[in-house]
């Protein structure tokens, strides 16, 4: 046997590195190198992000320029109106990137891989979700930009703005853990998109995202007035443009927590089950 | 220490309804490599899955270095590596960044992470790729990069799942090198592979699986032993011909000739005079080859002599799902002429040429 050239690492002592205690203390340093990962990722493909920024960007302008003419909510301009529902779809449609994201790392054999190491395996679907909460980051900063030049504005202030963004953030936060199980259950990353659509579709439009709810038939407005996304639209719209903010905003942290309460152990369960 | 660093006993996994470990053993000694031979689908890559504490096993029980793979399974973890056939390293990142990505995920320092990622593309040979993403790489690359992330953490202990399916020749006998290296070092090595001729170069003792379950365990010697070492192959322009010349070899030969269409296939292992036996005979009857040739057993031949039937190629997702389809799911289906005898598989595993395994 030859003389290894650098020491051996603690690894090697099977004891020593995984004892339960020290696991749980991994789940961060884990999540942190994964996030890494996924965000590198997300850069050395800026076509990517390019090409999944347009769509947004056309909902935009043809709500703003199209619909927006024919559209007249009560006592505010329509690109006020709008752009609140715009932040809350493409964040509910940008869980996309986070099924098609694990479903590549579990049909390219990643997954595989990260379970054979001595990682803490939840530190996968953490850190898929941190990456996709700081490109959500980069959503809300560009679809800022992009309402700003077609006559969007903050009336409120600064901090309601920023409060607005957190609660964006989370909100999308919790709906990536559907996306999450989405992802880990798809047969193809194809088919998780594919699946994705059909149950965010109906949330986002038949919402207060781009018309006032009051407009509606009276049994779409039932469904249309205690959905999350509308609970999220408001507290957004609330928290940007004014009005009572504390109802939708309790509301949304509601949603968001019922959501992950059960979105994410089904997830890890989902996770913990994969070809077994 | 053990004097196992790898033991199943009576592993079992369904998959629903299909059985894809009908209860295997498994005995690897510590510093040696073993191989897993078999077709596409007989359960091997399922047998490496469980061994890696990726899937639990429907029964039995296996441990890595005295530990448990379900109860312990963290502690085994930290001492294997796992290189799948489907290279799974991450595409966008660069050949130094999976290297250290591995390296934080097996809780090593950042400097160490660093480091040992430089020191193991020099080792294999990617330090001119070492920042270029993985996308850019080829398929012996890529493959050469899965092997040396299975390595961050110098594993005592090494699962290879086909490591040279789908490279080409040169990459491959790379990959052999640096295998027999490892082993050189103290790692212990076990290889899944659907060659005979790579179970014959690396491992010291073969186990050979068929539908789940181990027809045949021994060295690689005694497993070729049991068929001789070289097979003829004769084509004929008529498979009527063909057909004539398997007769005539069934008399005059020692072993059964197998038939196929207007080849004739016959083992010869009693050296040139079998040969010029065969040929003779052949010649007296006015049947002459159109191509002949001297070729080295293939696995189907092993299966052939060991079981009757021929590695029987049916894809029935024995292993599993969660993996993207094998590169040889196309593969047509075992015994095509229906000259073998019933392919069940005997239920004891068959110990070719009962000898000690002290051969190791």
């Amino acid at each position: 046997m030859t003389a290894t050239a650098l020491p051996l690492p603690a690894a090697a002592d099977p004891r020593g590195a995984t004892d339960h205690g020290s696991r749980l203390s991994w789940i961060i340093p884990d999540t942190i190198t994964i996030t890494w990962r996924n965000l590198k990722a997300y850069g050395r493909n800026p076509d990517s992000i390019f090409f999944s920024s347009v769509q947004p960007i056309m909902f935009v302008i043809l709500f703003r320029y199209v619909f927006g003419g024919a559209i007249h909510p009560p006592g505010v301009t329509y690109a006020n109106y709008l752009m609140p529902g715009i932040y809350v779809q493409t964040l509910g449609f940008g869980v996309m990137a986070t099924s098609i994201g694990l479903s590549e790392d579990l049909h390219k054999g990643l997954i595989e891989r990260f379970r054979s190491l001595p990682m803490v395996d939840s530190a996968v679907l953490l850190g898929r979700t941190a990456a996709d909460s700081v490109r959500n980051i980069c959503v809300i900063v560009l679809l800022t930009v992009v309402g700003y030049l077609v006559g969007f504005r903050v009336l409120t202030g600064l901090l309601p703005f920023l409060a607005a963004c957190a609660l964006l953030l989370f909100f999308g936060w919790s709906l990536m853990w559907g996306a999450v199980i989405i992802g880990l259950t798809a047969s193809s990353s194809e088919t998780a998109q594919l699946m994705v659509f059909p149950l965010l579709f109906p949330l986002t439009f038949a919402s207060s995202a781009f018309v006032p709810v009051a407009t509606m038939p009276g049994w779409l407005q039932g469904f249309a007035r205690n959905q999350p996304i509308s609970a999220a639209v408001d507290a957004t719209r609330a928290l940007m443009i004014g009005g009572p903010t504390a109802e939708p905003v309790m509301k949304t942290l509601i949603w968001s927590c019922a959501l992950i309460a059960v979105l994410i152990p089904l997830a890890v369960h989902r996770f913990s089950r994969i070809a077994a | 220490m053990t004097e196992f660093a790898i033991e199943a006993v009576g592993l079992t996994k369904d998959f629903g309804d299909v059985k894809a470990l009908a209860g295997v053993d498994l005995e690897v000694a510590t510093g040696t490599v073993f191989g897993l031979l078999g077709p596409n689908g007989a359960g091997k890559t399922t047998a490496v899955r469980i061994l890696t504490t990726v899937l639990a096993p429907t029964g039995g029980h296996a441990s890595v270095l005295g530990h448990d793979v379900v109860r312990e399974a963290a502690a085994v973890r930290a001492t294997i590596g796992l290189a799948g056939q489907y290279a799974a390293v991450d595409e966008n990142l660069t050949g130094h960044e999976n290297l250290r990505m591995v390296g934080r995920l097996t809780h090593h320092s950042k400097a160490f992470a660093r480091t040992r990622a430089t020191e193991l593309l020099e080792r294999f040979d990617l330090v001119d790729a070492a920042n270029r993403p993985v996308k850019t790489y080829s398929g012996g690359m890529r493959r050469r990069l899965d092997l040396a992330a299975s390595l961050v953490h110098r594993p005592p202990v090494l699962f290879l799942d086909e490591p040279t399916t789908g490279l080409d020749p040169r990459s491959r006998i790379e990959l052999w090198k640096v295998i027999e290296e490892l082993v050189r070092e103290g790692t212990t090595v076990l290889l899944t592979t659907q060659y005979l001729e790579e179970a014959d170069r690396l491992a010291a003792r073969v186990s050979v699986v068929d539908h789940g379950q181990v027809i045949a365990h021994g060295t690689p010697a005694e497993l070729k032993a049991t068929m001789g070492s070289t097979v003829l192959a004769l084509t004929f322009d008529e498979p009527g011909q063909a057909a004539q010349a398997a007769g005539i070899l069934e008399r005059s030969a020692s072993k059964r000739p197998r038939l196929d269409g207007t080849d004739v296939e016959l083992i010869v292992d009693g050296g040139t005079g079998v040969v010029i036996d065969a040929l003779r005979a052949l010649g007296d009857a006015d049947l002459e080859p159109a191509t002949m040739a001297l070729r080295e057993p293939s696995l189907d031949d092993v299966f052939l002599s060991i079981t009757g039937h021929r590695a029987s190629l049916d894809e029935s997702g024995a292993d599993g799902p969660g993996t993207a389809p094998g590169p040889d799911a196309e593969a047509a289906p075992g015994d095509p002429k229906g000259t073998a005898p019933p392919s069940t598989p005997p239920d004891a595993p068959r110990h070719v040429a009962a000898t000690s395994r002290g051969a190791s």
